[in-house]
């Protein structure tokens, strides 16, 4: 019944996507990886110095058998991003990307434009598209008509912790899109807004900063790991309606005598 | 003639393909990619690029990503 995700053929070993910045220390991302077993963990690029600093932290990551998925993080543009991603493609060895275009330096809100022009460009040199969004309904449908089969909608501002700022439009866009792999991504802040989301059927959560700057990292990795399992195996079994009125729980059927008002 | 590798200005003499500056600033052992003028370029294209003055180079690696 709860049958792992799969995405091009990759059957993932869980629905929590990790990110992998702003670990106390590399020791604390290794553990909060081996602890919660995500089914991605997302990379980035960044200027590489004489002293190799990359190549250390490419050290710790590889060793673990778990798919990467690479950002554009930082971009402002279409162009920008289309370039970090084919450098991402050729550094990662892999053609997944999650495409940012920044558009709003305060909410970090990306671009609809610019992700709609690069996710074009990208999908046409043959790249499977994570495109980091908003909940709005006309981008989720353009971007699907432009060929991506993954959508990853914000919950809230990356980083904010706010959780599912805008629950509505997520569902309709569960509703709307019951075909596509749908990922919320950006704006977590505790495990029960990723149980949220998996109990509105989403097929997976990303996050980082709520692991990353948590007290302890790798007991929170793991809360989340086990936050998304619930979720999810919540949202297959049947979540019920709720109701106004009150409805007894225990059988009234035999009750005893001292229970009957006089 | 001077060549901006992430954002620093160095000098070089010419001719140099970007594998010989590559060789020169301790990369070609290391896991990077590289964009001349805003444009990727292909591992495969290093020894048949030969740079201009003026050009700008950004080296990247793996980092730490949300």
């Amino acid at each position: 019944m709860n049958a792992p995700l799969t995405i091009n053929g990759h059957t993932l070993q869980s629905r929590l996507f990790l990110g992998t910045a702003g670990y106390p220390s590399p020791d604390t991302l290794a553990r909060a990886i081996e602890t919660s077993k995500p089914g991605l963990i997302t990379v980035s690029l960044r200027r590489e110095n004489a002293a190799g600093k990359g190549q250390k932290f490419w050290d710790i990551l590889k060793n673990f058998d778990v798919p990467v998925l690479p950002n554009t993080a930082g971009c402002y543009s279409a162009r920008e991003a289309i370039t970090t991603a084919e450098m991402a493609r050729e550094v990662f060895q892999t053609n997944w990307i999650k495409l940012e275009v920044i558009g709003d330096d305060y909410t970090l809100q990306p671009d609809p434009y610019g992700l709609l022009e690069a996710a074009q460009a990208l999908i046409e040199k043959g790249f499977e598209v994570f495109p980091y969004m908003t909940d709005d309904i006309v981008l989720a449908e353009k971007l699907v008509q432009t060929g991506c089969s993954i959508l990853m909608p914000w919950g809230a501002p990356i980083g904010s912790g706010r959780g599912l700022n805008n629950p509505y439009a997520l569902k309709t866009l569960r509703t709307r899109y019951p075909g596509q792999t749908l990922v919320v991504d950006a704006g977590i802040g505790a495990p029960s807004h990723a149980a949220a989301a998996m109990e509105m059927g989403y097929d997976a959560v990303l996050l980082n900063t709520a692991v990353a700057k948590a007290a302890e990292p790798v007991e929170m990795a793991r809360a989340f790991a086990q936050a998304i399992e619930a979720g999810r195996s919540a949202y297959l079994s049947g979540i019920i309606a709720p109701q106004e009125n009150a409805s007894a729980s225990t059988p009234l059927v035999d009750k005893p005598l001292w229970h009957q008002s006089a | 003639m001077k060549v901006i590798i992430n954002g620093e200005e160095k000098t070089f003499e010419a001719p140099l393909n970007l594998y010989g500056i590559l060789e020169q600033q301790g990369y070609v052992e290391m896991l990077i990619a590289v964009a001349r003028n805003g444009s990727f370029v292909p591992k495969e294209q290093y020894q048949s690029i030969n740079l201009e003055s003026g050009d700008t180079l950004e080296i990247l690696a793996p980092m730490q990503g949300g």
